[in-house]
């Protein structure tokens, strides 16, 4: 009989999750779920409307109801000078209005009171007097000359455009499409959608008004930076501010940006001196809080008769809400959408972008996503296949025939990013031979013949993680390193603390598996903290798929720190010279010798009790990591889809998704995250959308008409994986969180389109609903 | 789930019950499986004083055929519908709905009667039962009256049950030999309410229709009853030509109205394709198969 050996927990090795015990059977500690003595509890009364302009505000009603403690409104916070805060764009946002609402479902008062059933009551008898104001809802509507201007409190501010943005080589280009045989082109528009997280966004605000220390529980993905940002906006000693992130329940970009909520709940702890608990509901999450995408984009693809791409244009249109809020590095207006040539070797490319004021809410955050690159993946993959459809080329080989080879890495794109390594043919590949992609076209083609319409969509996309290097990417200044700190016990028992926070995706595991690759510690003793501000080395947070890039290779460099001061006590336990000293998976032994070992074990007791002259005591450090490139993960996603030509309704027959994320350090891990980020693809194609009517109301505002896929309708994913380390990266791992969201909406609209091409039928833009796919067919003549 | 303040109420007996309807008149509110009636009350577009819970009152929750009827009570959940055999062998339209019901956990909880009474025009059992043309039991403390499903419902959401009332039975025709049914649903995920429903049931004889019955979901402000097209089929063979004019007629009745869930043309185009299919369902189980 076989005998199995435990795994240690070494990198590649698929080990359970080490957080699932307390998550599965109940025992998370998340933020609704502390409690603090005395604790008050605070409602928020929202705008009805989109635009209005405040003429009064009542609140005697709210504050007659017995249990209430106080009604803040924005005229209390201007005394304070916290009626408006600034963005992570370098825009402001109202904290609580104080002269116009500028989109449905934003904060005009918030009740305190001694439970929420009260506050929420008492929310609800907030009476104000609005003057109705036309509504802005789109970014075409919001450019016209005579558009109502939504941001009249901003000094110079004469329309609603909010910048205007560019990258490549606009002469280049030209160049390109002068020299072209096809231009191909297509507008689509990615439509707004939401994180939507499980778990709302929250705050327990305790402000003791004797210290004057303020302890914030939040649902933060990056507590740091929070606190820095808090210490800037409400003029705390940054000393004095400890932030908290405790479990959380989903982020996906909505935990990055700071809302109104907190500041208001932190402000009335401390005018109050009793914590104060904001949780906000499902309905008041979906419309006030960071949406993703809402992007207008039109490209032209210039190609030579052969289908080898030349060059790219791209016009961008955003619609960033009565705000601009987006989450992203300061100096890009856009996010990372530039990197929108993706796999291909595109000589020529120019980007042009501008966004817009609209009455919407806020946000623009990168939906898991690393600041806009679904989108830019989005627009290219449909563009290819546009060019497949129009030039009558396979859309698998015009893909390989376009690809950035294996033998240019790294490679320099022409809108400035430095790709580190790939293979994108292998990946294709490999994809196409799982699904078995010629014998499927031979099916397809035996049904055209039927008039039975089904399709093959295919995408392969590259996405761009780890963000810094810092001296290109900063929040708010500042700059996108991360860190770890290793603390190794007597007993050979490890703590290690992050700058970065999990909000699901395993780094308690994830992260300890790297350490034990590199000092040979089983994942199962080392405890892995993050969140606690006042506990851990200062971090950016964890978004844009950065912490395994960064925060990783902070962990990976820090365990070689104390490797390298543990070889040194284990040369003068082993009396041996340090440079005979080798070191083997948690062993260090004298070359040639190597019966004669001492364990990290001994050797992090001898750092207590036994070492060598002159040595600090202890096995501890700290490391701040700057990555020196961004990674970029890739693959190629298929899927089958046949189409029901009575109803429209497309039926996602099968998926095969090949990912290279480099090196996987749980691979399980890996997978997981994977099978969530094409679940939220599939959802984001077929269902997912905020919309709203002429006056502005949000139209997807709870789970009844903002749509999550189930496990019902989700397709089974067929995996595959290549392995292309990366470079740079300390364990050649790249950051996987985002990129099956990001490279899977185009293969499912790529599938449709596919299907209903030889009709005529170019784009259908998401979310591609049955009714719409119906009314396509019809519009051709093609529907039952 | 923060609501509005109100009183609750747990009777034991049926009785208990009306006594408390009857004092409560407008302010109290029936909580069944509350699957419609909790979101109300959570998002606050329904604020009843009083809810009178009737959980506790083991006896409603029923199934059962007698006397040539099949009775089912208020208790009887969507669940059970679903793993019921007898539904499953004689009454597809009923098998066919309940799973179709929301999701699982709505499934478990949700009650026929519940969800019949609530008549949300997307509902799903109301058109399940104008198709089996059902009749519906209305008890308050001073008796009892029976009223067909095609006059209970008169609006979105709106019914002629009083507030004092509870629908305490669901009267079927106990189905025949030669009867066969189908209900087909588009939805944009499971869970949503319907974009478009039909519910058919046949009645055959020799080779000819004895009787139709064809409900449409979501497609009106209720349930509605495709009247016409159930006439056009009496006495008929159950050819293409058949098939295609029912449900031409059965698109005919629909007055869907445009929203997110699609434009009118779409939806009607979904009634006449789901009614054609469903017939041909229900045929093909009418005569053993399927």
């Amino acid at each position: 009989m076989a005998v199995e050996t435990p795994l240690k927990g070494n990198i590649g090795e698929s080990i359970k999750r080490k957080e699932d015990d307390r998550f599965i059977r109940g025992r998370g500690n998340y933020l609704d779920d502390i409690v603090l003595p005395g604790m008050l509890h605070m409602a928020i009364h929202r705008s009805p409307f989109a635009h209005a302009r405040i003429k009064s505000i009542n609140t005697d009603a709210a504050q007659a109801v017995p249990g209430v403690v106080a009604v803040v409104t924005g005229a209390l916070l201007a005394q304070h000078k916290l009626a408006w805060m600034p963005t992570l764009s370098g825009d402001t946002q109202a904290v609580l209005a104080t002269d116009k609402v500028r989109f449905q479902g934003q904060e005009v008062a918030c009740v305190i009171a001694t439970d929420p059933y009260v506050a929420r009551d008492a929310a609800m008898l907030v009476e104000v007097d609005y003057e109705v104001l036309p509504a802005v809802v789109t970014p075409q509507q919001a450019l016209q000359p005579d558009a109502p201007l939504i941001r009249d409190e901003k000094e110079g501010q004469t329309s609603n455009h909010i910048y205007h943005w560019e990258a490549g080589d606009k002469a280049k280009t030209d160049e390109a499409f002068a020299k072209a045989d096809r231009v191909v082109k297509l507008d689509t528009f990615y439509p707004r959608c939401h994180p939507s997280p499980l778990e709302t966004c929250g705050i327990v605000a305790d402000v003791n008004s004797a210290t004057g220390h303020a302890t914030l529980y939040m649902t933060s993905q990056a507590p740091h930076a929070h606190r820095t940002l808090f210490a800037i906006v409400a003029g705390l000693p940054e000393q004095n501010i400890r932030i908290i992130s405790p479990d959380i329940g989903g982020g996906f970009g909505n935990k990055v940006p700071i809302y109104p909520g907190y500041v208001v709940a932190t402000a009335a702890s401390l005018l109050i001196g009793k914590p104060v608990k904001w949780v906000e509901d499902r309905s008041e999450n979906l419309i006030s809080t960071g949406f993703a995408r809402d992007f207008h984009m039109s490209g032209e693809m210039a190609l030579r008769n052969d289908g080898r791409i030349l060059g790219l244009r791209v016009k961008l249109l955003s619609d960033n809400g009565a705000f601009y809020a987006d989450a992203q590095p300061t100096k890009f207006k856009a996010g990372l959408f530039h990197i929108v040539t993706g796999s291909y070797d595109v000589a020529a490319a120019h980007v042009e972008a501008d966004g817009a004021y609209t009455n919407k809410a806020p946000g623009g955050v990168a939906y898991r996503c690393s600041f806009r690159v679904t989108e830019a993946s989005y627009l290219i993959e449909r563009l290819v296949e546009s060019a497949a459809l129009e030039m009558n080329l396979d859309p698998a080989d015009i893909r390989l025939k376009n690809f950035i080879q294996p033998e240019q890495f790294p490679y320099m794109s022409a809108t400035g990013f430095e790709y580190d390594s790939g293979n994108y043919p292998k990946a294709m590949q490999l994809a196409l031979d799982k699904l078995g992609y010629k014998e499927l076209r031979k099916e397809q083609a035996e049904k055209r013949k039927k008039g039975e319409l089904m399709g093959i969509g295919v995408a392969s996309f590259t996405e761009v993680v780890g963000a810094g290097p810092g001296k290109h990417y900063d929040i708010a200044g500042l700059r996108m390193f991360d860190s770890a700190e290793l603390r190794v016990h007597p007993t050979g028992k490890a703590i290690l603390k992050l700058g970065v926070k999990s909000q699901g995706q395993g780094h308690e595991t994830t992260f300890a598996q790297i350490v034990t690759e590199e000092l040979g510690i089983p994942a199962a003793d080392i405890e892995v903290q993050e969140g606690d501000t006042d506990n851990t080395p200062y971090g950016l947070g964890t978004y844009a798929s950065r912490s395994t890039p960064v925060g990783g290779a902070a962990t990976a460099m820090v365990s070689r720190k104390l490797r390298d001061k543990a070889k040194k006590i284990a040369a003068h336990l082993l009396e041996a010279s340090e440079a005979d000293i080798e070191f083997d998976h948690g062993k260090f032994f004298v070359r040639g010798s190597p019966s004669k070992s001492k364990t990290i074990q001994d050797v992090a007791f001898a750092a207590y009790t036994n070492l060598p002259d002159g040595m600090e005591a202890g096995l501890e450090g700290v490391t701040y990591y700057d990555p020196p490139n961004m990674t970029y993960p890739f693959g190629t996603y298929l899927v089958v889809v046949d189409i029901d030509r009575g109803t429209g309704q497309v039926k996602v027959r099968r998926m095969v998704a090949v990912d290279d994320c480099g090196v996987r350090i749980n691979p399980m891990v890996v997978e997981g995250q994977l099978h969530g980020g094409l679940t939220e693809g599939f959802g984001i194609a077929f269902m997912q959308l905020i919309t709203f009517d002429e006056e502005g109301n949000c139209l997807g505002s709870n789970f009844t008409d903002y749509l999550l896929p189930t496990s019902w309708e989700t397709p089974k994913f067929e995996m595959g994986e290549t392995v292309t380390p990366s470079p740079h990266h300390p364990i050649g791992a790249k950051g996987v969180g985002e990129s099956a969201t990001v490279g899977s909406p185009a293969a499912f609209v790529n599938a449709v389109i596919d299907a209903v091409g030889h009709l005529g039928i170019r784009n259908i833009d998401m979310p591609v609903t049955s009714d719409k796919v119906w009314a396509a067919l019809s519009e051709k003549g093609a529907a039952e | 789930m923060l609501p509005a303040p109100f009183e609750y109420h747990a009777p034991h007996t049926t009785e208990e019950t009306l006594e408390l309807l009857d004092q409560l008149g407008d302010e109290g509110k029936v909580l069944a499986g509350g699957q419609s009636l909790i979101p109300l009350l959570k998002l606050r577009f329904a604020s009843p004083a009083h809810l009178v819970d009737i959980n506790k009152i083991t006896d409603l929750d029923f199934l059962e055929e007698r006397d040539g009827t099949l009775r089912i009570g208020p208790l009887f959940r969507h669940k059970s519908a679903e793993r019921s055999s007898l539904l499953a062998s004689r009454y597809h339209v009923m098998a066919d709905a309940a799973p179709q019901i929301a999701d699982p956990i709505i499934r478990n909880r949700g009650t026929i009667a519940g969800s019949v009474v609530h008549a949300d025009p997307s509902g799903d059992w109301g058109t399940v039962l104008l198709a089996l043309d059902a009749d519906l039991v209305l008890r308050s403390k001073s008796g009892s009256r029976t009223v067909k499903a095609r006059d209970f419902f008169s609006g979105p959401f709106s019914t002629t049950i009083e507030p004092t009332e509870i629908l305490s039975e669901i009267r079927i025709p106990a189905a025949k030999p030669q009867s066969g049914g189908a209900y087909l649903k588009l939805e944009r995920k499971v869970g949503d309410f319907a974009t478009v429903a039909v519910a058919v049931h046949l009645q055959m004889d020799d080779g000819k229709v004895r009787s139709a019955g064809i409900g449409l979901t979501a497609v009106g402000p209720q349930n509605l009853k495709a009247e016409r097209a159930e006439a056009a089929l009496k006495g008929a063979r159950l050819d293409d030509a058949t098939i295609k004019e029912a449900a031409a007629l059965a698109a005919e009745a629909a007055e869907p109205k445009e929203d997110h869930r699609g434009s009118v043309e779409y939806k009607r185009n979904v009634v006449r394709v789901f009614t054609e299919r469903g017939l041909k369902r229900a045929y093909e189980r009418a005569r053993g198969g399927g």
